[in-house]
């Protein structure tokens, strides 16, 4: 009997194991994603603060109510703006911020090519 | 030729520098929030006093403004500004909810029996998600609310200042 119930606990928990390790990781990638709004320089997921500690736990809420990342993310925004996302969406506020980068490197390219073409 | 054109290219980047840091000078670095939520949120609570609990909706459904304070009794600026929620609640054309944050419950109902119990109804938030579907930070946040929108959002304790701000809003 005592056999059984250990193979009976075995399974299940071998069953529901990878599942629950799933929903830790994309807790941990969504909160690690948050700016904690009440500390300096903090993310969601590093902070202890009650701020943060309530949001972990609304997030992991979330994940087993079937939530995917991206609708928590929504959620979210709608409650407390843009500012909470680490990783900015592209709207016109943030086009700058994205091209930027991608135009400097386009420059760059265009002054070593005309460089190489001289040579 | 070359000359000229390196020494375009380091103005122009010098007046890029410049505006950068000239607009973010001018904003202010502390955390303006910017919440969306103009519809109240929707979601279940215990209350304080029955343990039963309620539906959100049919806390806000009357044609009145509604006052909706996040305290606890371990803040202290709470404490400041319960004689002004204790000022509002005599108030007939408002009515004060109370949402009681991360709190202990023999403490929450010290300090009401302490300085007065201004709220109507008080609703639990154990664990502090209640407040989050509010977009609050923490206490003590108020929102002044009317038809189910809320008219006006109170970041920290309410002083005499905002008290006479929200009573020429209800007016």
């Amino acid at each position: 009997m005592k056999i059984f119930k250990i193979i009976l606990f075995s399974l299940v928990f071998f069953y529901f194991s990878p599942l629950i390790a799933n929903e830790i990781e994309l807790q941990n990638k969504i909160t690690k994603n948050l700016r904690c709004l009440v500390c300096q320089g903090q993310s969601v997921y590093d902070s202890d603060s009650e701020f943060a500690l309530s949001l972990k736990l609304l997030v992991k809420n979330k994940i087993e109510q079937g939530f995917s990342d991206e609708q928590i993310y929504n959620f979210l925004t709608d409650k407390y703006g843009e500012w909470i996302l680490y990783d900015p969406k592209l709207n016109k506020n943030t086009y700058l911020l994205w091209f930027l980068p991608i135009l400097i490197l386009l420059f760059g390219g265009a002054i070593v090519l005309k460089k190489f073409n001289k040579h | 030729m070359k000359i000229r054109v390196l020494s375009l290219i380091i103005i122009i980047s010098l007046i890029f520098v410049f505006i950068i840091f000239y607009k973010s000078l001018n904003e202010s670095s502390y955390y303006k929030p910017i919440s969306k939520i103009q519809d109240i949120p929707k979601f279940y609570a215990n209350s304080f006093y029955s343990k039963k609990e309620i539906n959100s909706i049919k806390i806000f459904d009357e044609d009145k403004y509604y006052l909706f304070n996040i305290w606890a009794s371990w803040c202290l600026p709470c404490r400041d500004e319960h004689p002004i929620l204790v000022k509002l609640s005599k108030n007939n054309q408002l009515k004060l909810i109370g949402l009681n944050y991360k709190d202990n419950l023999i403490n929450a109902q010290k300090f009401l029996n302490e300085l007065g119990d201004p709220y109507e109804i008080i609703l639990i938030d154990k664990d502090g998600t209640k407040a989050i579907e509010w977009g609050a930070f923490g206490v003590p946040e108020t929102f002044l609310i009317y038809k189910n929108k809320v008219v006006k959002k109170f970041i920290g304790p309410l002083d005499q200042n905002l008290l006479l701000e929200i009573e020429k809003t209800i007016k």
